[in-house]
């Protein structure tokens, strides 16, 4: 073996034994549980003989319906490890005052708060997001599928490959010490030798790629394949921020990609973009990667906006307020969230014009917000307001939010974003817009359409305990960090000298313990509402009285969703149907051409991730390999032909007879 | 009414329509389908368009290498318009108009982004670049 040091070193490049925490107590026992876990799950999937029906209905599935499900499992999922890193950090910084050092040494505390922030925005919001704009988005408007349904199986398991190269650097190697958005120089070779960047960029990379794809399908899919008469200013305002946000991701993501190949070649082979050493400029960086990261930002808030009008007018019984207004503040704040990204760092030293500039852009792009605002409470004066679950969330969105968009505000003006720069009052600032906003969003999404996705309500106990403890956690979570923050205690330190701050810090840590529980109720309303999945059951398929089509078909609905494409002629296309005694049609049904499943997305996706964790390890013949493997099974999906089908007539027919007896036996 | 729904069934709204002509709300695609003549303008229009740069740039050009550069860099964008009508098939009406927006959208984008990253960049470099703050310092009173 010795005599050939270099094959070897090209197999395994820099992976050795030494790369596996061996010596760290804490991460071998978070190893040893995850592992405990993990081959429980295996365990339990393969004692009940469920690999061959995961893989057939579910890993290999392009239905939409399907694919936004696992994409809302890899959010929750994801969403335990990011929660579980918040923790830990609320925990150091409770304790680590004076004397005491907490239990974490700095490198680890560095890779932990890099670890939440990747994970929150990329793996938690995004794929939730993803997720409820994949299953609701064609149902609302009346097509099948999306435009290209193997694609949208492939983003799915891109975007799951990224994550596995995160959750891989726990175990093996080491996870990046920068913060979430990798600034060079500290996330240049000079600074970070270690495979932590590299995990970043490549994670990154591969998720990447399954995010602009999807972005591209769900365009094409709101584009051309609305339902017959449903114009543009006729869709439901869930699907036209869907459209905005698309076309967000797929005019920003690209930029992410291209500044982190710059990054990558920084790193990899000795070019200086973002040196000094020979005329490159690390600012360049930051500059580019905002002009990604806001319109970022942008991309995770207007789908949570979009839930909300659909809430609001669900949960008041009326129309929304101002549907035009509602669009086009959507796409003004679509157009301006390309002109504010220097907000993120007037403190550089652009000069005054330039701040001002971006000061100003920001402070406009709270017009369109706010006229939101305005329209959802119009919305719900003089409505028939139902307090179900999804209205909750919906209304502590709004008291959060508000406060959240005021802080920003404040940021917005450079003369105190130069104090408050770089601040927990900033931290607080971005959490208190993001949980209150894009978090409560999606919990007021999932539980508005869990019923539709599997056919029974969730218990309503449970979710209003889960939303008391995360509204109230949440301030006592954040509170003490915008105190903190007025008084210039600055963001991502593991020790404190002053013992007088301690206390705000355990009030933080107190409101992570109440959002703890308020997870935990999440969980535990999942597993009492499938066991009284029976007693919750929606046998309508339109539970909460709903106004837009999805609302039309059964829950779960039919792998075609619609036996007939309906046609639409007004806004609120399903509430108006039924004011006019819609009468589901009852025969005349025909053979419906549908996409077949494939196994090629996770297995392009798996290579993916193979040639992800060879190239982070510098492992040159792996990385060769697969990503020959990766050419050779692309251009292999492409001679397959066998890619559709049809339902027959009978079967639809079965199906639609067995809904029309349901109905009939529980309306 | 039933008159909501299309009785006579939309088999396959999705992507697949090929299986009967009738119905189709789909917009006209619109795309000109190019002829050997239109590929033919557009490929001498592409040379012509490569030709002059080029020579321009061998021959010395203008007298400031600024000059040259912000012609060359014209002559790169009618290139690229000669590419999108002759090759991409693009105009105002293909794809019902969406073809325009997108063009229309990605072109604010890209002036928004570059324009204001050279103003930001600019200023960086002014106020903030390790040689200009020596030179700042040795001003200093």
């Amino acid at each position: 073996m010795s005599d050939h040091p270099d094959l070897l070193k090209l197999f395994f490049g820099r992976l050795t034994w030494d790369a596996l925490p061996l010596h760290v107590p804490i991460v071998m026992v978070t190893f040893a549980v995850v592992m405990i876990g993990a081959l429980a799950v295996l365990g339990a999937i393969t004692y009940f003989r469920l690999w061959g029906y995961l893989w057939r209905e579910w890993f290999t599935s392009i239905d939409h319906k399907k694919i936004g499900i696992m994409y809302m499992v890899l959010g929750l999922v994801m969403l335990l490890r990011g929660f579980a890193d918040a923790v830990m950090m609320r925990a150091q910084q409770a304790i680590s005052f004076g004397h005491s050092t907490g239990y974490l040494p700095p490198e680890h505390y560095d890779q932990i708060f890099t670890a939440h922030g990747v994970i929150m925005i990329f793996f938690v919001a995004m794929p939730l997001v993803t997720g409820i704009m994949n299953f609701v988005v064609p149902l609302q408007i009346g097509a099948r599928d999306v435009a290209f349904p193997f694609l949208n199986n492939f983003s799915f398991w891109m975007t799951t490959a990224g994550a596995m190269l995160v959750m891989a650097s726990l175990f093996i190697g080491e996870f990046a010490r920068t913060g979430w958005l990798a600034y060079p120089p500290l996330s240049g070779i000079g600074m970070s030798p270690d495979v932590g960047v590299d995990y970043y960029i490549w994670a990154l990379q591969v998720a990447g790629v399954g995010t602009l794809l999807s972005g591209v399908n769900l365009l094409a899919t709101i584009v051309k394949m609305r339902a017959p008469g449903m114009r543009m200013m006729q869709m439901p305002v869930f699907t036209w921020t869907a459209l905005c946000t698309n076309v967000l991701i797929v005019a920003a993501f690209p930029v992410l990609t291209a500044v982190l190949a710059l990054l990558a070649m920084d790193r990899y082979v000795g070019t200086h973009f973002f040196t000094t050493d020979l005329g490159g400029d690390a600012m360049m960086y930051v500059n580019l990667i905002w002009i990604w990261g806001h319109p970022e930002v942008y991309i995770l808030i207007l789908p949570a906006f979009g839930i909300f009008s659909e809430v609001v007018s669900t949960f008041s019984r009326k129309r929304l307020f101002g549907y035009a207004s509602m669009v086009y503040a959507t796409v003004v704040i679509t157009v301006l969230s390309y002109l504010v990204w220097l907000h993120h760092f007037f403190t550089m030293g652009s000069g005054a014009s330039v701040n001002s500039f971006f000061g100003i852009t920001t402070m406009i792009i709270s017009i369109p917000t706010g006229a939101k605002i305005f329209n959802w409470l119009f919305t719900m004066y003089r409505g028939r307001i139902v307090f179900e679950v999804p209205m909750l969330w919906t209304m502590g969105f709004m008291i959060t939010f508000v406060i959240g968009g005021m802080t920003g505000v404040m940021l917005a003006v450079p003369p105190a974003d130069f104090s408050l720069h770089n601040s927990l009052f900033l931290i607080a600032h971005f959490h208190n817009v993001i949980i209150g906003g894009v978090l409560f969003g999606l919990f007021a999404g999932i539980n508005f359409w869990f019923p539709k996705a599997f056919g029974f309500r969730l218990d309503p106990f449970w979710g209003k305990c889960s939303f008391w403890f995360w509204q109230i956690g949440f301030w006592f979570a954040f509170a003490p960090l915008y105190v903190l923050g007025l008084m210039g205690v600055t963001r991502r330190l593991s020790h404190f000298d002053d013992p007088s701050l301690q206390i705000w810090f355990v009030i933080a840590a107190f409101g992570a313990f109440l959002i703890a529980l308020g997870i935990l109720c999440m969980l535990i309303q999942f597993a009492v509402s499938f066991r009284r999945r029976e007693q919750l059951r929606d046998h309508t398929g339109d539970p909460w009285n709903g106004r837009t089509l999805e609302w039309s078909t059964s829950s779960p609905p039919p792998a075609y969703n619609f036996a007939f494409t309906p046609i639409v002629h007004d806004n609120d296309a399903w509430w108006q149907m039924k004011q006019r005694n819609y009468r589901r049609p009852l025969d005349g049904y025909r053979a419906i051409h549908m996409p077949k499943n494939t196994g090629a997305g996770i297995i392009l996706a798996g290579i993916s991730a193979a040639l992800g964790f060879a190239l982070i390890w510098q492992m040159w013949i792996p990385a060769a390999v697969s990503f020959v493997a990766l050419l050779v099974v692309a251009i292999g999906h492409t001679f397959n032909y066998q890619r559709d089908y049809y339902i027959p007539a009978d079967e639809v027919a079965r199906v639609e007879t067995a809904r029309t007896e349901l109905l009939a036996n529980h309306v | 009414m039933s008159g909501h729904v299309d009785s006579h069934g939309h088999g396959g709204h999705d992507q697949h329509h090929d299986d009967h002509g009738h119905g189709h709300e789909h917009h006209d695609d619109g795309i000109g389908h190019s002829t050997f003549k239109g590929y033919m303008i557009g490929f001498v229009l592409a040379v012509i368009l490569t030709a002059i740069p080029f020579w321009l740039v061998m021959s010395g050009g203008f007298q400031k290498p600024a000059t040259t550069s912000i012609v060359v860099l014209a002559f790169a964008a009618v290139q690229i318009v000669v590419h999108m009508i002759y090759f991409l098939h693009m105009n105002t009406k293909s794809e019902g108009g969406w073809n325009m927006l997108a063009l229309i959208f990605t072109m604010v984008l890209v002036l928004i982004t570059l324009s204001g990253s050279i103003w930001v960049m600019y200023h960086m470099d002014h106020n903030m670049m390790p040689s200009m703050m020596m030179r700042e310092m040795q001003n200093l009173p």
